[in-house]
């Protein structure tokens, strides 16, 4: 009788054992830890930027341009035309962030069905595969160059052409996930219970390739953060007034002779935010690894 | 080994003929006629006309598409609307920059990349291993036009070790070109340096701790020979594979660089393109990068079978 038991994907108390166990492992490390708080920190700053920020982005002072960090009423300084840069720090990561995010959700959203399908159903695999190699074959910076020739630059825009660049990452991820939960047994049990294909890839599938398409959405937030920062910085993406951490290092260039330190600044906030998702990326990566503890 | 050349051959060339396709509606994507687009200044009826039947927009899109596809294969990729230069002529000039740009770039990346991974993986456990993968991790996420940056204000300007833009040709003045070249292409080489670093460290964790690497310390090999002789031969593998993985991002990455060096190649043709809405121009260029691309993974893959010979039997890069 038991043999017949056909077992769940997990049942709710392993996956709950499971869960305390990332939880404790993520906890018990140092850079884990510092990277989460730096990455809360980011996020409430970013949440709350339009009430924290000291001045209006685009208030301008022309008695006090190029006021060098330190200056009585601004932290870190003015830039070319007396704003606050500061305050354009703190919305130019916000938005730094929303990029991030939308592009991360927009190759999860068009990635996550592809992967799937092409790890489970083998006619489709050929089909999804071609199109991956010609996603592929557009980087990027050129999906960018197209989209803003056919529809104008904007954050939009940006985060769409590196979503689609992050495409083919999640559907190789999510594929050979899938490839692998299909030969285990209690797929197949479910295959023998009766299971249509959606049912199996809903229940059984997607909530257990849930933790390598989290380390993959952790990964690639801070490359989008970054590609966000190369088109704004090349004007294909936010564009100016409007803050971005990208152009403010575009406006830095020019003037960098006058305010060196407006070339540091915007440059290490993109640098912290990248840095601390991908420690942390790395740090979900170890605490899910099955091999962890023997390692 | 024939049947999984002539596979990927028939694959690669799906992919071209699918992204030209995608490259050849894009631009009937683009707002407005193209005809408007193309032209450019002059926007009599007569001219606009003569535009028409040029190139062929007056027939029916599949055969468009079919003149397209032989004016191409011909290099012929029209006129720049803003210069009146063939684009053609314009990528002659452009591309042998970007070229070395890159290469050198990936050879830096690539002493730099496993010369590290391989000291992480030894050292294991030892400062050297931490000092290797925080400089990875750092590498990973700085932003490199941001580097490039400040290379430009603390070493160039600064110091004036190297110039802070411009180029000259290899064949004009060798040593000079290097001078000009040597700190973009480093510059442009940290991000894929740490991504070498991180994958020869891992593969080079996994072969040392293999039997075969067990046997040849077994029988004394001295440790330096084992991981030359042995380990590191798999890292060039490791090399391949990222490079082939990573050439969209170096691409992206070279027409930054340039952007920011002052280098006249692909890069600041296509940003330059951009701004002016040369048309013609931006379809050339997507068109050639996504091209190359396609050329460059299909000899990536046969490499990796002349250097694995598994992938050759099974006919699947693991």
């Amino acid at each position: 009788m038991t043999v017949l038991t056909v077992p769940m994907a997990e049942t709710d108390a392993v996956s709950i054992t499971r869960r305390t166990r990332v939880l404790r492992r993520l906890r018990r490390n140092p850079l884990a830890v510092v990277s989460f708080v730096v990455l809360a920190l980011a996020a409430a700053v970013a949440l709350l930027s339009p009430w924290l920020a000291p001045y209006s982005v685009d208030q301008t002072d022309f008695a006090r341009t190029f006021a060098p960090p330190g200056t009585s009423g601004h932290l870190l300084g003015t830039d070319d035309l007396g704003r606050d840069v500061l305050s354009r720090i703190m919305l130019g990561a916000r938005a730094s962030l929303q990029v991030g995010l939308l592009a991360v959700a927009t190759s999860l959203v068009i990635g996550v069905p592809l992967g799937l399908a092409a790890g489970y159903f083998r006619a489709w695999d050929a089909v999804i595969s071609r199109f991956t190699d010609l996603l592929l074959a557009f980087p990027f910076l050129i999906m960018a160059v197209g989209l803003a020739a056919i529809r104008g630059a904007s954050l939009g825009n940006a985060a769409v052409a590196i979503g689609i660049a992050q495409i083919p990452g999640v559907i190789r991820v999510v594929r050979s996930d899938t490839l692998r939960l299909k030969s285990l047994d209690f797929v197949a049990a479910a295959v023998v219970d009766g299971a249509s294909d959606l049912w199996v890839l809903a229940r059984h599938i997607l909530p257990n390739a849930t933790s390598v398409i989290l380390v993959q959405a952790t990964v690639a937030i801070p490359a989008a953060i970054l590609g966000e920062a190369v088109l704004s910085f090349l004007g294909l993406g936010i564009q100016p007034p409007a803050p971005s951490l990208g152009t403010m290092l575009a406006t830095a260039q020019q003037f960098a002779a006058r305010a060196p330190w407006a070339a540091v600044l915007p440059g290490v906030v993109i640098m912290g935010l990248a840095l601390a998702f991908n420690v942390f990326g790395d740090a979900l990566r170890d605490a899910l690894d099955p091999k962890g503890d023997r390692r | 080994m024939a049947r999984y050349l002539l596979t990927r051959a028939w694959q690669s060339a799906l992919t071209l003929l699918l992204s030209t396709i995608v490259v050849f509606v894009g631009v009937r994507a683009l707002p407005g006629d193209p005809a408007l687009a193309l032209a450019g200044e002059d926007r009599s009826p007569e001219a606009l006309d003569a535009i028409r039947r040029h190139y062929g927009l007056d027939q029916p899109l599949p055969v468009q598409f079919a003149q397209y596809v032989e004016r191409v294969a011909q290099g012929d990729f029209g006129v720049s609307i803003r210069t009146g230069t063939p684009v053609s002529s314009m990528l002659t000039t452009a591309l042998p920059v970007t070229v070395e740009l890159s290469v050198l770039a990936i050879a830096i990346a690539s002493l730099l990349g496993v010369g590290a991974g391989v000291l992480a993986a030894v050292r294991r456990g030892r400062p050297a291993e931490w000092l290797a993968n925080a400089l990875a991790l750092i590498g990973l996420s700085v932003p490199h036009f941001w580097l490039g940056l400040l290379a430009i204000l603390y070493l160039s300007v600064a110091t004036g070790l190297f110039p802070a833009s411009g180029f000259v040709p290899l064949l004009e003045d060798p040593l000079d070109n290097l001078h000009h070249i040597v700190l973009p292409a480093v510059i442009l080489g940290t991000g894929l340096a740490a991504i070498i670093m991180r994958q020869t460290r891992s593969a080079m964790l996994d072969s040392l701790s293999s039997d075969y690497v067990r046997t040849a310390k077994a029988k004394g090999l001295r440790p330096r020979a084992v991981v030359t002789r042995h380990a590191l031969r798999n890292s060039l593998i490791v090399v391949v594979t990222v490079v082939g993985l990573q050439l969209g991002g170096l691409i992206s990455g070279a027409v930054v660089t340039e952007q920011i060096f002052g280098l006249p190649g692909f890069g600041k043709m296509t940003i330059d393109a951009v701004f002016q809405r040369d048309y013609p121009v931006i379809q050339a260029v997507v068109l050639l990068t996504a091209t190359a691309y396609i050329v460059i993974n299909f000899f990536v893959d046969l490499l990796y079978s002349v250097i694995d010979p598994r992938i050759r039997v099974t006919g699947d890069p693991a």
